[in-house]
C-alpha cells in the first residue's frame, strides 16, 4: 500500500487490524484507537481519498490501496486548512478524537467547501468528541471552508477575539 | 497566527500544533523495546463465589509469558482508598467476584492479540449469587452485598452531622414545621439522577519500566494523578516515592475517571518488576464500560416548601447513592460534594439525607461535577415544579430567594461560606441575551399552533478550587498514598540565565490548556515575553508535589501558587536589578521585559541582563545566593463557588418522543478570566455532558448485574448532530480567596445544564400534563410519557 505518498511493504497476521498495523508497525501514531468498533472516529483515516475508520477494517484488505493519515496532511510543513482552523478556532482541548474529526472534516471539505452549519454537523456525525461540545469544532470548519474559498473567515465568538 | 498577548487576552493555545499533526504522545503510542502486553480475564457475572480457575490452557499459549492470579498478588495487599468507608477491592478476584468487569486473572504476552487470546482462554468456574443491583433493594438490606458488612448502607450524609466538629444546627425541624404551616405549598417528586460512564475517548492506558539495578519504576500512565499514582506504587512495594517516576503524557480527556489510581496501574507494576520487562496495559472500551469508575447513580425524594407568593420556608432531599461494590478513591465522600451545595443560590432551612449503599457494580467516584450536579439537579428541578405549581415564573421565584449581592460572604447551614456572587446580576444577564420576554412570546404562538415547545431555566452554585487545609480532615487529600495531608497548590518558576523562564506546575491537563494559561499568568506578572514562558507538567521528577488536576481546582489553587513564585521571584530579581542600576530594590518596577528606577525609566536593565547575573557570583549583590526560582505551596482559606443561570429552548415531537435543543444560553460566573477562549471551551463541553446526561446516556445493569451499556452502540453519546451552537454570556465577581480572583470553570457546565434541559423539556410537556421524567430523556421514554399523562 501507499501511506503519505510512501511505498510500505510487511507481511502481517491476517487479523491485524489496520489501524493497528499503521500505528505499530509505521509507527503513524497520530491515528488513535477509541472503541474498536466503529462508533468514536479516532481511527479515522483517509483510504482512497473517502475517510473510513481503520479499527473495522484488517490490514490486508487495505492491499494496494492509497492510504493517508494525519501525519501526512500538512503540505510539506504547510497546515491543512482545517488543521489551522482547529487551532485558530479552539477546535480542540486534550486531542485524542482531533486526528480522526480532522481526517473526517477534511473529507467533507473537499466534497463541499461551503457546507451549512447543519451539514458539518452532520458531516462530522460519526466521530466523538467529549471535551469541545462541538461548538467550536464547527467553527473550525467553518473557518477551513473560508479559507479554502480564498474568503476572509468570521471573527471568533469568545470575549476579546481578535 | 499564535498571538502574544497575556492576561486575558486572546491567546491561541500552546499545545495545539503537536496535537493536531498527530505529533502529540499519549502512553499507548509508546513501544519501548521488549515491550509486552496486558490482557486481563474478567468477571462476567454480577456476584459470584469463584470454585475454580483454570489457567493451565492459557499459560502454554503462544507468545504468553506469564498469567497470575490472586495467589500471586495477594502480598501487595488491596490498593487502600483515601476515604476507608466501604469494602477495598482485591488487586485480584480472591474467591468471589461482585461486579461483572472484576479482574481475575493477568495474562501478559509478547502481543496485545496474543495476551486477549490467552485471557480468554482462562477456564472459571463460578457458584452464582443473586446480584444486588436495585437501590432501594440494597438499602433494605434484603441481600447483602458483602457478608462481612454489618449493612449495605456503609455511610449516611446529612447535612448537620456530615463534620461532627463543626457541630452545625439540625435543620430538619425548621423544614418540617414549615410544612404544617397552614399556607405552605409543598411539591415532592422522586426522582433519579442516573448512573454515567465517564467515557473519556482515550482510553486508560499505563506502561511501566523497573530498572532492577537502580531498583526504580517508570510509569507513564493516563491519569490526571501522577503523584498520587508514584505515591500508591511506593505505598504498595515499600519504596520511597522518590523511587517511582510517574509521568503523565498527553491524556486524551480525564473528566474524574483518570482521577482514581486503579488496580491495573498497579499489576501492570507487579509485573514489570516480575518479568524484567516494560508492560503496557490499554483498556478496551468494553473494559472502560465496566471496569472504570462511574458517576452519579443516584434515587432520592426532593420536597420543596414555600408560600403561594414564592417565598421558600425549606428544602429537604432523602436519597440513596450507589456507591458499587467496592469503594476505591473518595467513592464515598462524593455526595458530600453535593452536600455543600445543596441550597443552591438560595437562602433557606435545609435537611438532607443521602445514604452510600453498595451493590454488585461497578465503583462510582468522581465524574465531572461529582456530587455537585446531582444536588442541583434534585434542588433545581424541584424548585421549576414549586413555580409551576404557584404559577410564578421561574426566574421570578428564584430572584425572591437568592442570597443577596451584600450578604456575602454568606454562611450556609452546612457550615461552608460562599465566598462571593451576585445572582440577581447573572439571571439579569439570561434575561438580556436571551430576549426571554421575546422566547416566552415565541413558546406561547408554538403552543397556540399545537407545537410542544418549552423553556427551561436552570441555576447553579458550585464548589471547587479543592485546596482548603480543613477539606484533609475529612478524607480528601492523599494522605493514604503518604503524600501530605493537604490540597494545597504547588507552583515551581524559575528564570534560567537566558531569561525564559521554566514553570513547573502540580497539576496537568487533560485537555484544559494549562501550559497556555500558565504561560499567559507567569509572562503577565513578569513581563517577560509569553514565548520565552514554558510549562512542564504531570512528571513526579521535575516537581516535588502535585496533587493532580480535579474539582476545577487547578487555576485557583496551583494557578495562584503559581502567581506568588512569580512574585517572590520578582523580589529577589528587583535586588539583582537595583544592584546592577546603583538603585535602591524598593524602586524597581518591572514593565515591558525590562526593570528600571521609578520615575526614571531610562536607568533600565534588562530581564536577559538579570537572568544572567543571577548565575555569576561576581554580579550578584552581597548576601544574595546565585539562582533565581521560587516554590511556593498556596492553601487558601475558602473553597471557590461559580455560579450562574441557563437557559435552554427546547421543541418535542409528541409523536415521536424526540426532544431537539433549539436554543442554549449560558451566563456563567467564575471570576476573573486568563484566556476567554479557554474557558468558552470548558464550558461548551461542560454543558455537553450535561446534556448528554439529559438526553441520552444512561449506564444500565440488569438484575442479575450484567453491564447492558458496554459499548457506545448501548451507551450512546451526544453527536455534533444532536446539538446547537452555544450562546455564552457571563458576569465576572471576583473571589478574594486567592490573589488573581480566579474560581474554576471546568465542571460549572456540567452542574448547570441536565435539569436545565428537563425544565425545559417538562415545560414543553406540561401543557399536556406531564410533571416529571426520569433522565435520559430518551424518545421512547418522553413518548411513554405523553401517553401517560394523556390517558
Amino acid at each position: 500500500m501507499t501511506v503519505n505518498g510512501q511505498e510500505v511493504t510487511a507481511d502481517v497476521e491476517p487479523r491485524t487490524l489496520l489501524v493497528h498495523f499503521i500505528r505499530e508497525n509505521l509507527h503513524l501514531t497520530g491515528t488513535h484507537v477509541g472503541c474498536e468498533t466503529g462508533y468514536c472516529g479516532a481511527c479515522t483515516i483517509h483510504l482512497d481519498g473517502k475517510p473510513v475508520k481503520s479499527c473495522t477494517m484488517l490490514a490486508v484488505q487495505a492491499d494496494g490501496a492509497e492510504i493517508a493519515t494525519i501525519e501526512g496532511l500538512a503540505d510539506d510543513g504547510a497546515l491543512h486548512p482545517v488543521q489551522e482552523g482547529f487551532w485558530e478556532r479552539h477546535g480542540l482541548q486534550c486531542g485524542f478524537c482531533t486526528p480522526g474529526m480532522i481526517m473526517s472534516a477534511a473529507a467533507l471539505l473537499a466534497e463541499n467547501d461551503n457546507p451549512s452549519e447543519d451539514e458539518i454537523r452532520h458531516g462530522i456525525e460519526g466521530n466523538l468528541c467529549r471535551c469541545t461540545g462541538y461548538h467550536n469544532i464547527v467553527r473550525a470548519v467553518e473557518y477551513a471552508g473560508s479559507k479554502m474559498r480564498g474568503e476572509e473567515p468570521a471573527a471568533p465568538d469568545w470575549e476579546g477575539a481578535s | 497566527m499564535a498571538t502574544t498577548s497575556v492576561m486575558g487576552g486572546d491567546v491561541r493555545r500552546r499545545e495545539d500544533p503537536a496535537l493536531i499533526k498527530g505529533r502529540g504522545v499519549y502512553v499507548d503510542d509508546l513501544q519501548p523495546t521488549g515491550l509486552l502486553h496486558v490482557a486481563f480475564s474478567r468477571a462476567p457475572v454480577g456476584r459470584a463465589k469463584i470454585k475454580s480457575v483454570d489457567t493451565s490452557a492459557a499459560s502454554s499459549m503462544p507468545g504468553v509469558v506469564a498469567v497470575f492470579t490472586h495467589d500471586d498478588v495477594a502480598e501487595l495487599g488491596p490498593l487502600v482508598a483515601q476515604v476507608p468507608i466501604g469494602k477495598l477491592r482485591p488487586l485480584l478476584a480472591a474467591g468471589e467476584v461482585n461486579h461483572v468487569g472484576e479482574a481475575i486473572a493477568m495474562v501478559v504476552a509478547e502481543n496485545r492479540y496474543q495476551a486477549q487470546d490467552a485471557a480468554d482462554a482462562i477456564d472459571v468456574d463460578y457458584d452464582i449469587l443473586p446480584a444486588v443491583i436495585d437501590l432501594k433493594e440494597a438499602k433494605s438490606d434484603a441481600t447483602k452485598v458483602h457478608d462481612e458488612l454489618d449493612s449495605n448502607v456503609i455511610h449516611t450524609w446529612t447535612y448537620h452531622g456530615y463534620w461532627a466538629a463543626l457541630g452545625l444546627e439540625d435543620q430538619t425541624p425548621q423544614v418540617d414545621a414549615a410544612m404544617e404551616r397552614d399556607d405552605a405549598v409543598i411539591v415532592s417528586i422522586e426522582m433519579t439522577n442516573q448512573r454515567l460512564i465517564p467515557v473519556a475517548i482515550e482510553p486508560r492506558s499505563v506502561m511501566v519500566e523497573y530498572n532492577s539495578g537502580y531498583e526504580r519504576f517508570t510509569v507513564h500512565s493516563a491519569t490526571q494523578v501522577p503523584h498520587a499514582l508514584a505515591g500508591a506504587i511506593a505505598t504498595m512495594f515499600g519504596m520511597s516515592p522518590s523511587d517511582v517516576r510517574a509521568i503523565a503524557p498527553e491524556v486524551g480527556g480525564g473528566f474524574g475517571a483518570k482521577l482514581n489510581v486503579y488496580n491495573d496501574e498497579i499489576l501492570a507494576a507487579f509485573a514489570a518488576k516480575k518479568l524484567g520487562r516494560p508492560v503496557k496495559w490499554t483498556e478496551t472500551r468494553r473494559e472502560a464500560a465496566g471496569a472504570t469508575i462511574h458517576g452519579r447513580g443516584w434515587i432520592g425524594t426532593a420536597t420543596l416548601v414555600g408560600t403561594k407568593d414564592g417565598q421558600f420556608l425549606g428544602y429537604k432531599l432523602e436519597a440513596i447513592a450507589d456507591m458499587g461494590a467496592y469503594s476505591q478513591n473518595f467513592t464515598v465522600a462524593i455526595p458530600l460534594l453535593g452536600l455543600w451545595v445543596a441550597s443552591g443560590q438560595y437562602k433557606m432551612p435545609v435537611s438532607w439525607t443521602v445514604d452510600c449503599v453498595v451493590t454488585n457494580t461497578m465503583t462510582t467516584d468522581a465524574y465531572r461535577g461529582a456530587g455537585r450536579p446531582e444536588a442541583i439537579y434534585y434542588l433545581e428541578r424541584i424548585i421549576d415544579a414549586f413555580a409551576r405549581e404557584i404559577g410564578m415564573d421561574p426566574i421570578e421565584v428564584r430572584r425572591k430567594n437568592f442570597w443577596q449581592k451584600d450578604e456575602f460572604p454568606a454562611t450556609m447551614g452546612c457550615g461552608f461560606s460562599l465566598d462571593s456572587g451576585d445572582y440577581e446580576a447573572a439571571i439579569d444577564k439570561l434575561i438580556e441575551v436571551s430576549g426571554y420576554e421575546d422566547l416566552i412570546r415565541r413558546r406561547d404562538e408554538a403552543r397556540a399552533e399545537g407545537r410542544q415547545v418549552g423553556i427551561g431555566i436552570g441555576s447553579y452554585v458550585e464548589v471547587c478550587g479543592f485546596g482548603p487545609a480543613v477539606l484533609a480532615e475529612i478524607g480528601f487529600s492523599w494522605s493514604n498514598y503518604g503524600l501530605p495531608a493537604s490540597f494545597n497548590g504547588s507552583g515551581l518558576v524559575r528564570v534560567n540565565p537566558d531569561a525564559s523562564v521554566t514553570v513547573v506546575i502540580g497539576t496537568g491537563p487533560t485537555g484544559q490548556g494549562h501550559e497556555t494559561t500558565w504561560a499567559q499568568i507567569i509572562s503577565d506578572r513578569l513581563g517577560i515575553p509569553w514565548e520565552n514562558v514554558r510549562v512542564r507538567h504531570g512528571d513526579t521528577q521535575e516537581h516535588p508535589m502535585g496533587i493532580g488536576t480535579f474539582g476545577s481546582r487547578s487555576i485557583s489553587v496551583d494557578g495562584a501558587a503559581t502567581y506568588n513564585a512569580a512574585e517572590e521571584i520578582k523580589v529577589k530579581a528587583a535586588k539583582i536589578a537595583a544592584h546592577l542600576l546603583e538603585a535602591a530594590p524598593e524602586d524597581i518596577v518591572f514593565e515591558d521585559g525590562a526593570a528600571h528606577v521609578a520615575g526614571s525609566p531610562e536607568r533600565s536593565i534588562e530581564w536577559t541582563a538579570i537572568a544572567k547575573s543571577a548565575y555569576q557570583a561576581h554580579t550578584l549583590p552581597e548576601g544574595v545566593e546565585s539562582g533565581l526560582e521560587a516554590h511556593t505551596a498556596f492553601s487558601p482559606g475558602n473553597a471557590t463557588w461559580p455560579f450562574g443561570t441557563h437557559l435552554a429552548l427546547v421543541e418535542v415531537d409528541a409523536d415521536t418522543g424526540d426532544v431537539e435543543i433549539l436554543e442554549y444560553y449560558a451566563v456563567d460566573d467564575c471570576g476573573n478570566r486568563v484566556n476567554p477562549m479557554i474557558v468558552d471551551g470548558q464550558i461548551h463541553g461542560g454543558i455537553t455532558q450535561g446534556i448528554g446526561q439529559a438526553l441520552f446516556e444512561g449506564a444500565v445493569y440488569d438484575s442479575s448485574g450484567n453491564l447492558l451499556t458496554s459499548s457506545l452502540l448501548d451507551y450512546p453519546l451526544p453527536t455534533a448532530a444532536d446539538l446547537p451552537s452555544f450562546q455564552l454570556s457571563h458576569t465576572v465577581t471576583p473571589t478574594d480567596v486567592n490573589p488573581m480572583g480566579v474560581k474554576g470553570i471546568g465542571e460549572a457546565g456540567t452542574i448547570g445544564s441536565a435539569h436545565t434541559i428537563v425544565n425545559a423539556v417538562v415545560d414543553a410537556l406540561s401543557p399536556l400534563g406531564v410533571k416529571h421524567i426520569d433522565m435520559p430523556l430518551r424518545p421512547k421514554r418522553v413518548w411513554a410519557a405523553i401517553q401517560e399523562a394523556s390517558n
